[in-house]
């Protein structure tokens, strides 16, 4: 009853649930944390805008993006990973979302930025819908914690358009 | 004599329903963590509720030996979401985000493009030969929570399995041999 084996056994056992507890209290207190994040978004240009030879329509465009995610950072946010991306509908689908720009906040001291960048990813579209296409920006972000659930918001900025002609 | 033999039945059937004892214990041990694994697999939908991240190409996010909890509902895909696919003729799934979603208007079937944050393009290289987009049918599950480098246990395990084999061994002696 009293051996080396039991007592070690009880001590690791005692020891893996006290942990578990910690890490499941942890994320818990996430939901303590009530955020208040603001974003803005500006398109400064249309750098070019142009039909691929497939018929795809593909846009490249200078955006302005500046934001306040401090609020979102609690002790248990290990990064907080921020995109842009564009969304609209087309007659043949319901949802196009593209990424556009996007970066890790390794901390809160990095969460207040404004950034003036054209977009990382190619703005292509499934067809050839883009000319006078009305969109919204969209900034999503997604709270990765030092441990347990993950979770995730955003803030749509609607009102965007393109030019009518291809340039 | 009859005393002497009815000591040494005692003691045999002793033993007999000693080992019987151990070897149910040990089924218990067995299909509790079997039970505990196809629950797992009702409640979330996915057929594998757990993974292990193996490679650095989702840092600083998950490290390799963080695990994952994977959930698989029916809700849309939905760009930024982290999911575990499959590619065909890729044995080993992959953890990678979502950057591009096209939904169709009337089937409402999805054509997703993903990337790991931490690799500079995205996934298309990864995928089968001329393959554009992933389905629907190739994701698993997406990541909904996260534990940090419980999944070494694993790793180490497949990497060095003799070092699996002689935990086995060692946790079954244990059973034999403990007397309660």
């Amino acid at each position: 009853m009293h051996s080396f084996g039991f007592r070690a056994n009880a001590l690791l056992t005692f020891s893996v649930t006290i942990l578990a507890l910690l890490c499941a209290i942890a994320s818990l207190s996430d939901n303590l944390n009530s955020p208040s994040p603001s974003a803005q978004v500006q398109v400064l240009n249309i750098n070019w805008f142009q039909k691929q030879p497939n018929g795809n329509d593909e846009v490249s465009m200078t955006l302005n993006i500046s934001a306040d995610l401090q609020s979102l950072f609690t002790w248990n946010t290990k990064q907080v990973f921020v995109f842009l991306a564009a969304e609209y509908e087309t007659p043949k689908n319901s949802l196009n979302q593209i990424s556009l720009w996007d970066g890790i906040i390794p901390s809160k001291e990095h969460a207040r930025f404004s950034i003036h960048t054209s977009n990382k990813y190619r703005l292509i579209d499934q067809g050839s819908n883009f000319r006078g296409k009305e969109f919204n920006l969209t900034l999503h972000w997604h709270v990765m914690p030092k441990t347990g659930k993950m979770f995730a918001d955003k803030i749509v900025i609607p009102g965007y358009r393109l030019p009518k002609e291809y340039r | 004599m009859g005393w002497i033999g009815e000591t040494v039945d005692s003691i045999k059937s002793l033993q007999i329903r000693q080992v019987l004892t151990q070897a149910v214990s040990l089924g218990m041990i067995v299909t509790s963590a079997l039970i505990i694994w196809k629950a797992l697999m009702c409640v979330t939908g996915s057929e594998s509720p757990v993974v292990v991240v193996l490679s650095g190409s989702m840092e600083p996010g998950f490290k390799r030996g963080d695990i994952l909890f994977l959930h698989m509902s029916k809700d849309p895909i939905r760009a930024g979401e982290i999911v575990v696919f499959n590619v065909d003729g890729r044995e080993i799934p992959i953890v990678h985000r979502v950057i591009k979603v096209h939904e169709r208007q009337d089937t409402g079937e999805v054509d997703v493009l993903t990337k790991g944050d931490n690799n500079y393009g995205d996934d298309r290289l990864l995928y089968a030969h001329g393959q554009l987009w992933l389905q629907r049918h190739h994701i698993m599950g997406r990541a909904v929570g996260f534990l940090p480098y419980v999944g070494w246990v694993t790793i180490i395990m497949t990497e060095k399995p003799i070092i699996k084999y002689i935990l086995i061994g060692a946790l079954g002696l244990l059973v034999i041999t403990s007397k309660d």
